[in-house]
């Protein structure tokens, strides 16, 4: 099956039209530098740096990294594609509203949210003391490996939700309806033809979900449950031992160069391409019946556990907060700079990530496969590693700009253009290459063609893939402390602020704002388009 | 739909523009560039009363100590740095021992005790915190607790053990602790430790919120993070308890300031780490609102409440040794499994 998809996509001896070529390698080129960066660290160590990466160390820190990975990306999709097919799919009562909910849990930043699990389930937290009075004695203690992967879980199942619920609607529903003539039952349909017709967006999304779980350090570090990251974080703050560090780091990106090349095989299963946007003809609901409660008793888990709770645990911040030690006000300016900062960061990687994906999907070559491999690394660095990078660069070659906004833009944008690149890629895969070339046939030149004809079919997938951009880039922390032009707060800034000597009350008010924010936005870029586009209303 | 998308670029780098204008614009005569380990709120009205006094402007970068110390380094010649202001004093012995401070007028650095600063001069504490134990009151009382920090390897006190053993002040009391009780004592203590199923906490402010919660009983931090925590939630049920005098238990550790040797501005640069070390900034980091650090500058009292830093002594420990002895310290957590 693959080969033939492989086969379909692939057409030998066409080159790629250059622009596409010389985008791509430049924006694989400002990956590099994080890279190139560390790989100059990691050769400068002495046998004192060497000393502080043991062997049995470093290879228990990447078993470890790699089984929270593993168990995290299984647990999102439990989550995520049960979630994405009903809120798409079915006459879930109250689908806008889940589908919306379902996002959120993407701006709240990962520390907050594994905050407010502590809380709520410590020995003598919250819930304990809501539960004491029904004879509830002691709640399971979220710790260690099992609490990291329930908040992580939490912070990155909307990747799958997102991405997934992206590709069912792309799902030609003409295949399906012929398999359905064809007497599959409804079960079999979704085996034989849905499932693989998702594949690409669930690639996309598990990678997603990997790097993310490799670049954490708010929640494994909270947990008590160490990871590379964590490994990294301890080097840097115990002895400056930044040639360590990268050591350390350089062994996290061959563990995520390992994800990229596991999940790109996986990427492509059936063949199963769209033809048309799908507006053309609206595909009808599956009526749920009895089964909505069900499905509403695990919507209402999923966003009460994951949204709901820590919100919950946020207002209760900000209500018990001893007024006299300064109820933080609600910080407009700042919640202006993440807004535009997080929508220009959404809209340049957006851009930017379009030739690669292009040429990954139309001409896949050795060339064009690593441009794109190159651009997912940096996004499983932690963040300090890349802002300590333009740290680098910016202060010792790029001085009129170290200090500027144009920096930190591209400090995001490294970081966070692979949200955009793996939605956009796994929305391309789901178009037939033949499209492409039947505009040609027709006289179109080949960038004409793939901007007029493929791109409107993929508009959900870079539209998400934009969203999925924002929402990581306005919760941002590590390099914004560094890169940001002295005085430009953010709402993650005025977080940190807060958590720092442990005030939460003062928290509360701008990780409420971050979710104020970021929910028309999520609803613009991504939610109203893909209605309009092939949904079921 | 390319028009909208147009206007949204335009209006998003205007507002950037307009942003990055306001944060940047009035450059007064003089200004200065404070890289700031030491956070906001407790120091923001240090900051405010030194421009007041002296109509210099200052820029400053918060960050975590260990960060922007990081920072300092990979900048190297070109920090736009004028001083480097630390939480932890072998952060800044670090930064110095990579040449990136400048030397210290005698007068400046005399002015605190000299266990504060370094014989070479380069930082200078700026307000002195004690290690303790933290206790959750609906467990124990006082009495309850070990005599010393040794006692915490007993049996007594499996599963109750709260630390944070990445943060900088557990690394330095455990140095200090090495350089004075030989490697093999403090090992021992270590794996005393482990066999108690200690835990283990990102920070110190996690370490307090663990024992508040009830999540451990005690926990190893430095003083003050309470009255930060109490401020915040007054019924937390914690209290600080310190051990016997001379235990290393105690150790009094120190916030410091160093002047980044790229400055050119060194001379206004002395300025500022003399007045951190005003009876009027002392004043401020003693007894601000949430603050509960010692002063180090004869005159000035403490907060009410604490106990007299000559009656909690420490052991005797020169905190410049740091940069040397925290090497050993770390790879010996790395051995035992505290850190990985």
């Amino acid at each position: 099956m693959s080969g033939r998809a492989a086969a379909a996509a692939a057409t030998p001896g066409r080159r790629a039209p250059w622009p596409l070529v010389v985008v791509a390698a430049v924006v694989a080129l400002g990956a590099l530098l994080p890279l190139a960066y560390l790989t100059v660290r990691a050769f400068s160590a002495d046998e004192g740096a060497r000393a502080l990466v043991p062997l049995r160390t470093t290879l228990d820190l990447t078993w470890d990294t790699a089984i929270l990975a593993l168990g995290v990306v299984a647990a999102t999709l439990v989550v995520g594609l049960p979630f994405a097919w009903l809120v798409v799919r079915t006459d879930l009562p109250g689908r806008r509203l889940w589908g919306l909910a379902g996002s959120l849990p993407l701006v709240i930043p990962s520390f907050v949210a594994a905050l407010a699990l502590l809380s709520a389930f410590a020995p003598r937290g919250l819930l304990q003391e809501v539960l004491e009075p029904l004879g509830v004695e002691r709640l399971p203690e979220i710790r260690g490996y099992w609490g990291s992967l329930v908040a992580l879980t939490l912070a990155t199942y909307p990747y799958v939700y997102l991405l997934a619920a992206s590709g069912l609607r792309s799902v030609d529903p003409s295949a399906e309806d012929a398999a359905r003539s064809l007497g599959a039952g409804r079960v079999r349909v979704f085996a034989l033809v849905t499932l693989p017709a998702l594949r690409p967006s669930l690639a996309a999304a598990s990678m997603l979900v990997g790097l993310y779980v490799l670049s954490d350090f708010g929640v494994v570090s909270l947990m008590g449950y160490s990871t590379l990251t964590t490994g990294i974080y301890a080097r840097y703050e115990s002895l400056l031992a930044l040639e360590s560090a990268a050591i350390l780091a350089l062994v996290l990106v061959a563990l995520a160069l390992g994800l990229v090349l596991v999940v790109s095989r996986f990427r492509l299963g059936g063949a199963i391409y769209r033809s048309t946007p799908g507006a053309g003809r609206p595909v009808a609901p599956v009526r749920l019946g009895a089964w909505r409660w069900p499905a509403l008793a695990f919507c209402t888990t999923v966003i009460g556990f994951f949204l709901v709770l820590p919100i919950g645990v946020l207002l209760w911040w900000a209500v018990t907060a001893d007024p006299i030690t300064g109820r933080a006000e609600v910080a407009w300016t700042s919640a202006l700079h993440s807004a535009s900062m997080a929508g220009l960061t959404a809209i340049v990687a957006a851009a930017l990530v379009l030739p690669a994906a292009i040429l990954a999907w139309r001409y896949p070559s050795p060339v064009s496969r690593w441009l794109e491999r190159i651009t997912l690394l940096p996004s499983a660095l932690p963040g300090i590693a890349v802002a300590l990078a333009l740290v680098f660069l910016g202060a010792r070659v790029g001085a009129p700009l170290y200090g500027s906004l144009g920096l930190l833009l591209a400090a995001y944008v490294i970081r966070f253009m692979p949200y955009g690149l793996a939605s956009t890629r796994a929305s391309l895969d789901a178009v037939s290459p033949r499209l492409e070339e039947a505009a040609r046939s027709l006289g179109r030149r080949p960038l004409n063609a793939t901007f007029s004809v493929v791109l409107p079919l993929t508009r959900s997938g870079i539209l998400a893939g934009a969203a999925l951009v924002f929402l990581s880039t306005i919760k941002e922390l590590p390099a914004t402390l560094l890169l940001k032009p002295i005085g430009f707060e953010t709402l993650a800034t005025e977080i940190w602020r807060g958590t720092a000597i442990g005030a939460y009350s003062a928290v509360a008010p701008s990780a409420l704002l971050l979710i104020a924010i970021a929910t028309p936005l999520v609803y613009a870029l991504s939610w109203r388009n893909a209605w309009e586009l092939g949904a079921a209303d | 739909m390319r028009r909208t998308l147009v206007t949204l670029v335009g209006a998003l780098v205007a507002a950037l523009a307009l942003a990055a204008g306001a944060a940047t614009a009035p450059t007064q005569t003089t200004s200065l560039t404070i890289y700031s380990g030491r956070e906001e709120q407790l120091v923001a009205p240090i900051m405010d009363r030194f421009t007041k006094e002296t109509g210099i402007e200052l820029k400053v970068r918060y960050a975590s100590s260990s960060a922007l110390a990081t920072a300092l380094v990979e900048e190297g010649g070109n920090s736009p740095a004028d001083v480097f202001w630390s939480q932890e004093p072998g952060l800044l012995g670090l930064v110095a021992a990579r040449g990136l401070l400048a030397r210290l007028p005698q007068a400046t650095v005399g002015k605190v005790p000299s266990r504060f600063s370094t014989r070479s001069r380069r930082w200078v504490g700026t307000s002195g915190r004690s290690r303790v134990l933290v206790y959750n009151t609906d467990e124990l009382r006082p009495n309850d607790l070990p005599a010393s920090v040794w006692g915490l390897s007993g049996a007594k006190w499996k599963g109750k053990i709260g630390i944070a053993p990445t943060n900088a002040s557990f690394q330095a009391f455990l140095a200090a602790t090495i350089h004075l009780f030989g490697e093999s004592r403090v090992r021992a203590w270590l794996e005393g430790l482990k066999a108690n199923d200690v835990r283990f906490y990102p920070n110190n402010t996690t370490v307090v919120q663990a024992v508040g919660r009830g999540d451990v009983e005690v926990g190893l931090v430095n003083h003050y993070y309470l009255y930060n925590l109490l401020a915040d939630t007054p019924t937390l049920p914690v209290k600080n308890y310190w051990f016997r005098d001379g235990d290393p238990g105690n150790l009094v550790l120190a916030a410091g300031a160093g002047i980044v040797a790229a400055s050119e501005k060194s001379a206004t640069a002395r300025r500022f780490v003399d007045f951190l070390l005003s009876k009027t900034a002392q004043r401020l980091i003693a007894r601000g609102r949430g603050a509960a650090e010692y002063p180090l500058v004869k005159g000035v009292p403490r907060r009410p409440g604490l106990p007299a830093l000559n009656t909690i002594e420490g052991p005797r420990y020169n905190l410049g040794r740091l940069s040397v002895d925290l090497a050993p310290a770390v790879r010996m957590l790395l051995d035992e499994g505290f850190i990985k």
